[in-house]
């Protein structure tokens, strides 16, 4: 186990190291930099004082230098927790990034929950009455939560509040707690508002589980030991839950690394259009105003999220399915 | 398969002979032909990029018509029975009279009972061409001079909703399908390369897509659209954004391709094709690919609905296709405010456009995936 651990665990490192400079290439593609906007609002409001504080970031993060400079500047102090400097908000990127992360970490977890809570008992019921009316329902149904992009699915969700319940269903916090600090009342608040992202970002995800579980619980219970299960006598419950699901699960385990980033990816979109305070809308903006290090630390925490992502899924793999040779 | 077939054919008695002699591509055809989902999603699809096609037939009025009068018409049904209760055998709609409301300061239309526009059948109205070639001005509907006529309604310009739908289709359906062929193109490549050849060249490819696939797909299409520059052409973004959808999307098909091509070099076919002395490329392209060319066709059927939600999710966001030109998702962009939405929810209906499409592609590429799989009945 070991033997397959420490490998696969540095070659996280090396995958980073990789994405990190690619990501830092992609945002600095566009041409000109937030700083020709900023020197030209500064100059607008005539101030001569904070010309020198621009000359400051600038030689601190070697903007008038080459991008490899500029990369290892800020990849130096990247590994030490200074992700750069934020230029639309003129703070420090670290200070605007953990509250957005964790609540992004935290819709999209709990997204992931409730997906297999429900994807999973109904996969393995379709797959249990495959071809009658019911499977054809949450076929149905999964097809059409496939299809609606999660953005119409937040509006639609957006207008039935609005219309029925007269409110409006915006943002993750009431307005009396969205400067609070923390307590019991504001966590209670958050997950009263939190249900309609983790519904909307979730419905792709759960229709495409419940396929997957189906497929995969068909083609087990093709195989022969399922029919000696039952020859010799044992409930079906027991067949079906015990010894096919347990097999049927696997190909599921090995998507969970990548669902995680998937819903991550799909809230940036649901986020901005029900104006949650996670990094989606943080991103998009950061991204349309050339705000490069603000961007650049948000697209390297999501793919780190994603690589670490992986990297659990593999060795949960390895680790429920001994059938797995680790090399 | 073909021998099954015949078997079946055998013990009803009918002509033995023919039936030993279908072809695979007709089997395949058979068995999609029995999904009745499949093809209705089929024929639906069908209908989608027709409209596209004649988008400027169908419309009355051309999409970039700037109307002040008629701004946030609601969609009007063409009627059969006047205010007296005649009925009427052609189709007709009221006139419309704008008032600006003093109070909210917004355009209001009130319906006038009195004047009636006749809907006319193939009416001339504005010159177009054809496919792009044959000058025209045929249109499928029209009322006459000062009437108006918005079937899906009109939106924040008095623009007619149902010309910018099937317009916008044009870019919408089309782009799924450019970046389908830039994946199927690339995926097919490097998975067979990868596959066949082995050894160093295929670690290179696998760590390739494995490093692609480790990041966030929106995240990144969306930076790659921004790092556009504005000063590209309408014709520039439309391909480098079906790049830009293709880029992550080929890992997928390149995987599964280098699978098959893995599982084919072991097959006694083609160890006799080495042993006739057949060179690589003639083991690939005439025993490997056949093969594995269903298998690629589904997979690219599946990812179509994918890059059409991208697309739209892209300039929804105002990242992907930028006025003058339009798709779909460029024109949700407008019901992007919930009291947008309230008051004027037709300007929704292209996201119905959106829906359909995505799901007659998906019934569609799992009929082909039924269809092409042997050991399916």
């Amino acid at each position: 186990m070991q033997r397959f651990i420490i490998p696969r665990f540095l070659y996280m490192f090396v995958t980073m190291f990789f994405v990190s400079i690619v990501g830092f290439v992609i945002i600095n593609l566009p041409p000109g930099s937030y700083m020709d906007v900023y020197r030209a609002q500064l100059e607008a409001q005539g101030t001569t004082t904070t010309e020198r504080q621009l000359e400051t970031i600038i030689r601190q993060y070697g903007l008038d230098q080459p991008i490899y400079v500029q990369y290892w500047k800020w990849i130096s102090g990247f590994v030490q927790g200074d992700f750069g400097r934020s230029f639309a908000y003129n703070k420090d990127v670290s200070e605007l990034i953990w509250e957005r992360l964790t609540l992004t970490m935290l819709i999209s977890i709990s997204t992931l929950l409730v997906t297999w809570l429900i994807a999973i008992p109904i996969g393995i019921y379709s797959a249990t009455h495959q071809y009658q009316p019911s499977d054809h329902f949450f076929t149905t149904v999964g097809m059409i939560g496939l299809s609606i992009p999660n953005f119409l699915l937040a509006l639609i969700f957006m207008v039935i509040a609005a219309m029925v319940f007269d409110q409006s269903v915006g943002g993750l916090f009431s307005p009396a707690y969205e400067d609070a600090p923390w307590s019991l009342a504001k966590v209670w608040d958050l997950l009263k508002h939190m249900w309609i992202p983790v519904l909307v970002v979730g419905t792709s995800g759960t229709a495409g589980l419940i396929r997957m579980m189906r497929g995969n619980l068909l083609d087990v219970l093709k195989i022969a030991y399922i029919t000696s299960a039952r020859a010799k006598g044992l409930p079906e419950r027991r067949v079906i839950l015990v010894h096919a699901v347990r097999n049927a699960i696997h190909p599921l385990i090995m998507i969970l690394g990548t669902s995680l980033p998937q819903i991550i990816s799909g809230a940036t979109i649901v986020s901005m259009v029900l104006s949650l305070p996670t990094t989606g809308p943080l991103y998009f903006n950061a991204l349309l105003q050339q705000d490069m290090y603000l961007a650049g630390t948000f697209l390297i925490f999501l793919a780190g999220l994603l690589v670490i992502g992986n990297f659990l899924a593999d060795i949960l793999l390895v680790w429920i399915d001994p059938r797995i040779r680790y090399t | 398969m073909a021998t099954s077939a015949s078997a079946g054919k055998l013990f009803s008695g009918q002509e033995t002979q023919q039936s030993s002699a279908i072809s695979p591509t007709k089997l395949i055809w058979r068995r999609f032909l029995r999904n009745r989902l499949a093809i209705a999603g089929g024929i639906v699809l069908l209908l989608l990029y027709l409209s596209a096609l004649f988008a400027d037939f169908l419309a009355p009025i051309p999409h970039t018509d700037v109307h002040e009068d008629y701004v946030f018409v609601p969609p009007q049904l063409p009627r059969f029975r006047d205010k007296e209760g005649n009925f009427h055998l052609r189709p007709f709609v009221y006139g419309l009279e704008s008032e600006l409301d003093r109070d909210t300061f917004r355009w209001v239309h009130h319906v006038d009972y009195d004047t009636i526009y006749p809907i006319y059948f193939f009416v001339k109205g504005y010159e177009y061409k054809l496919f792009g070639l044959i000058p025209c001005d045929r249109h499928l509907y029209g009322v006459n001079a000062p009437g108006v006529f918005y079937l899906l309604g009109s939106d924040d310009l008095g623009h007619d909703m149902l010309a910018r739908i099937f317009k916008g289709a044009r870019i919408s359906l089309t782009i799924g399908l450019l970046g389908v062929t830039l994946t199927i193109i690339c995926g097919a490549t490097l998975g067979t390369i990868s596959g066949f050849y082995g050894g160093a060249l295929d670690t290179l490819i696998q760590r390739i897509i494995e490093f692609l696939m480790s990041f966030p797909a929106i995240p990144l299409w969306a930076a790659l659209a921004a790092a556009m520059p504005a000063t590209w052409s309408p014709l520039q973004r439309f391909f480098a954004i079906s790049v830009i959808l293709s880029l992550i999307q080929w890992t997928g098909l390149a995987r599964q391709v280098r699978a098959k091509v893995l599982a084919y070099r072991e097959m006694e076919y083609t160890t006799a094709a080495r042993a006739a002395g057949a060179s690589d490329a003639r083991i690939i392209f005439r025993h490997m690919l056949p093969n594995a060319f269903s298998h690629i066709i589904v997979v690219a059927t599946l990812a179509i609905p994918g890059m059409i939600l991208a697309e739209t999710a892209l300039s929804f966001l105002g990242l992907g296709i930028q006025p003058p030109q339009i798709s779909w998702g460029a024109l949700l962009k407008q019901a992007q405010l919930v009291s947008v939405l309230l008051q004027q929810p037709w300007l929704l209906i292209p996201a119905f456009f959106v829906i359909a499409a995505v799901l007659t592609f998906n019934f569609v590429g799992d009929g082909l995936r039924d269809a092409v799989d042997p050991f399916s009945l």
